[in-house]
């Protein structure tokens, strides 16, 4: 039951993640983003980490994505224009080669004893997380919060006004 | 005896049973909204259709359904298809993990009053009304409309705002609780209307409660916070373009998220199911007499109508009113019935507010829209959820 879940919503996020790519209109490409974080968050329930997977929900698909789709309709962007089809000539096996070399680091990395088995996944829950990320992981926690507060000044910077 | 018992024999059934009161709740909101708003604005209202308009829901769903349903040649067909589709399933999917009583006997089966009860409950919550704004903006855009764009646009704007300080306000009172599960809250909750969140705790969550309200009415698209459909400057707003069953979607849905967000007030701050005090003080009896007394207003009107009509009708209305009642005294009901006598009673007079407010007050502006979320309400929900989260740490040390 698990691995037919996990297949299924793996295959739905894969084809979410091409569709991103090959949609010419920027808002059919934002949806298909949101198909991706929607099933990664199934991913995530399937794995027994509930708080990850609401998390992933409310702040990606529910909030980002929705600022991402209101700039783009804002802005009233169009459709983009192929330009011929020539990009495949050294796209497609460079993104063959990319994906051998992961399967290859991912294999030599993880011997076959280490790989996730499905079901019976506990202790994903809220207090476990808040646990974890005020002892264990404190010191990036409290660092990776001040970089995001850092790229947001420096928005408002860029974007400011000058005033004489 | 075994299929009685099985889990997905039981989902069925409470599902159907969640659907079918749901369903004719949403329709009877409506009547009870028109008839509130036309009595305090002194005229009758609905009044035609069934006596007092009872059967007016029922003469709109049939308008509805057998409207033609437009599909304009210039929209995005499959975006402008899916956009309702998405705004009704959310707006009803947040309500599976709402629990209405406690756990109860039918017969041989024991179950909660509630769909499921899931340890992230209150997130769930937020993740689907998050979901919802898709259903708004992708209609809003889809129909390749200015004023639906605009609309769309305010919406997701207004949305996204109003979250911040709605997600801050609901986290005050899970710090008392000290629980994400909706049903652990409301069993946190038990004893008097001194246990209830807004009232209880190391700090009452009175002004979270407020903000949660406010912020509640700018995520259902409600007055004063409906600019994403105001007429006069917008004709419909994002669901212009709609008509028939699409257009019922967006309105079915803007009726559940209500339910949904007065649902969530009565659970998290006013103690859900639980009744104001004990039932060695008498609180068994209290809904008996509220439709007793409704019953014999009812009857006292009846002898003396000013309408001719109403010799007929406020009469029987009485003896309704004394029936159910009477209902409430039978001891085998009495273990599911109070509780949701409570619960509807709690989340009935926050969805009356609602209405109360609408007949009220008129529309904010765009800008002072933005500048009360992000100036005001942001700051006030922030400082309570520190002084909230530093007196629990100091107590419970």
């Amino acid at each position: 039951m698990d691995v037919i879940l996990f297949l299924i919503f793996a295959l739905i996020a894969v084809v979410c993640a091409i569709n991103v790519v090959v949609q010419t209109h920027p808002i059919s490409s934002a949806l298909s983003l949101v198909g991706v974080m929607g099933s990664l968050a199934v991913l995530y329930l399937l794995l027994g980490a509930e708080f990850i997977a609401a998390a992933q929900v409310i702040v990606y698909a529910g909030a980002i994505m929705v600022l991402f789709i209101f700039v783009i309709m804002l802005l009233n962007a169009g459709a983009e224009t192929r330009k011929g089809r020539s990009y495949l000539i050294p796209g497609v096996p460079l993104v063959i080669a990319f994906l051998a070399l992961m399967a290859f680091f991912v294999q030599r990395m993880f011997p076959e004893s280490t790989m996730v088995r499905f079901g019976g996944f506990t202790g994903g829950g809220p207090a476990e997380i808040g646990h974890a990320l005020f002892t264990t992981y404190l010191l990036p926690f409290e660092v990776t919060s001040i970089l995001i507060l850092v790229a947001l000044i420096g928005a408002i910077v860029l974007a400011r006004k000058e005033i004489e | 005896m075994e299929l009685l018992d099985s889990f997905l024999f039981i989902s069925l059934i409470k599902a159907g049973v969640v659907f079918a009161v749901l369903m004719t709740t949403l329709a009877y909101l409506q009547w009870v909204e028109r008839k509130v708003i036309a009595h305090v604005q002194v005229r009758p209202g609905p009044y035609r259709v069934g006596p007092h308009g009872l059967l007016q829901p029922l003469a709109d769903v049939i308008k509805l359904l057998t409207k033609e349903d437009l599909l304009p040649p210039y929209v995005n067909k499959p975006l402008y298809l899916l956009a309702p589709f998405l705004a009704i399933t959310m707006a009803l999917l947040s309500i599976s993990v709402i629990p209405f009583g406690p756990r109860i006997a039918v017969g041989p089966v024991t179950t909660y009053m509630q769909l499921t009860d899931l340890n992230i409950g209150v997130l769930f919550v937020l993740a689907a009304s998050s979901m919802g704004v898709y259903g708004i903006v992708l209609a809003g855009w889809a129909s390749n409309n200015k004023y639906a764009l605009i609309g769309g646009l305010r919406s997701s704007a207004q949305m996204i705002s109003y979250e911040l300080p709605m997600s801050l306000a609901i986290a005050a009172p899970l710090l008392i609780s000290n629980t994400l599960s909706l049903r652990q809250l409301v069993e946190r909750q038990a004893g008097s209307i001194f246990q209830w969140n807004v009232l209880h705790g190391p700090f009452p969550q009175a002004i979270s409660f407020i903000v949660f309200l406010i912020a509640a009415f700018a995520e259902t698209n409600r007055v004063p916070f409906d600019l994403p459909e105001a007429e006069n400057e917008l004709v419909a707003g994002f669901h212009t373009e709609y008509s028939s069953m699409k257009f019922a979607s967006f309105f079915m849905a803007e009726y559940a998220n209500m339910i949904t967000v007065s649902a969530m007030a009565t659970l998290l701050f006013l103690g859900g199911w639980m009744a104001p005090w004990s039932a060695a003080w008498g609180s068994n009896l209290m809904p008996t007499a509220i439709f007793s007394v409704a019953g014999i207003a009812a009857l006292y009107h009846g002898a003396h109508a000013v309408r001719r009509r109403d010799k007929l009708t406020f009469p029987v209305f009485g003896v309704i009113f004394l029936l159910v009642g009477g209902v409430f005294l039978l001891p085998m009901v009495q273990g599911w019935l109070l509780p949701l006598f409570w619960f509807a009673a709690k989340t009935g007079a926050i969805l009356f507010l609602f209405m109360w407010v609408r007949a009220t007050l008129p529309r904010f502006r765009y800008d002072q829209l933005m500048g009360f979320t992000w100036k005001f309400l942001f700051p006030v929900a922030m400082l309570n959820l520190l002084v909230t989260s530093f007196l629990v740490a100091w107590t419970t040390k």
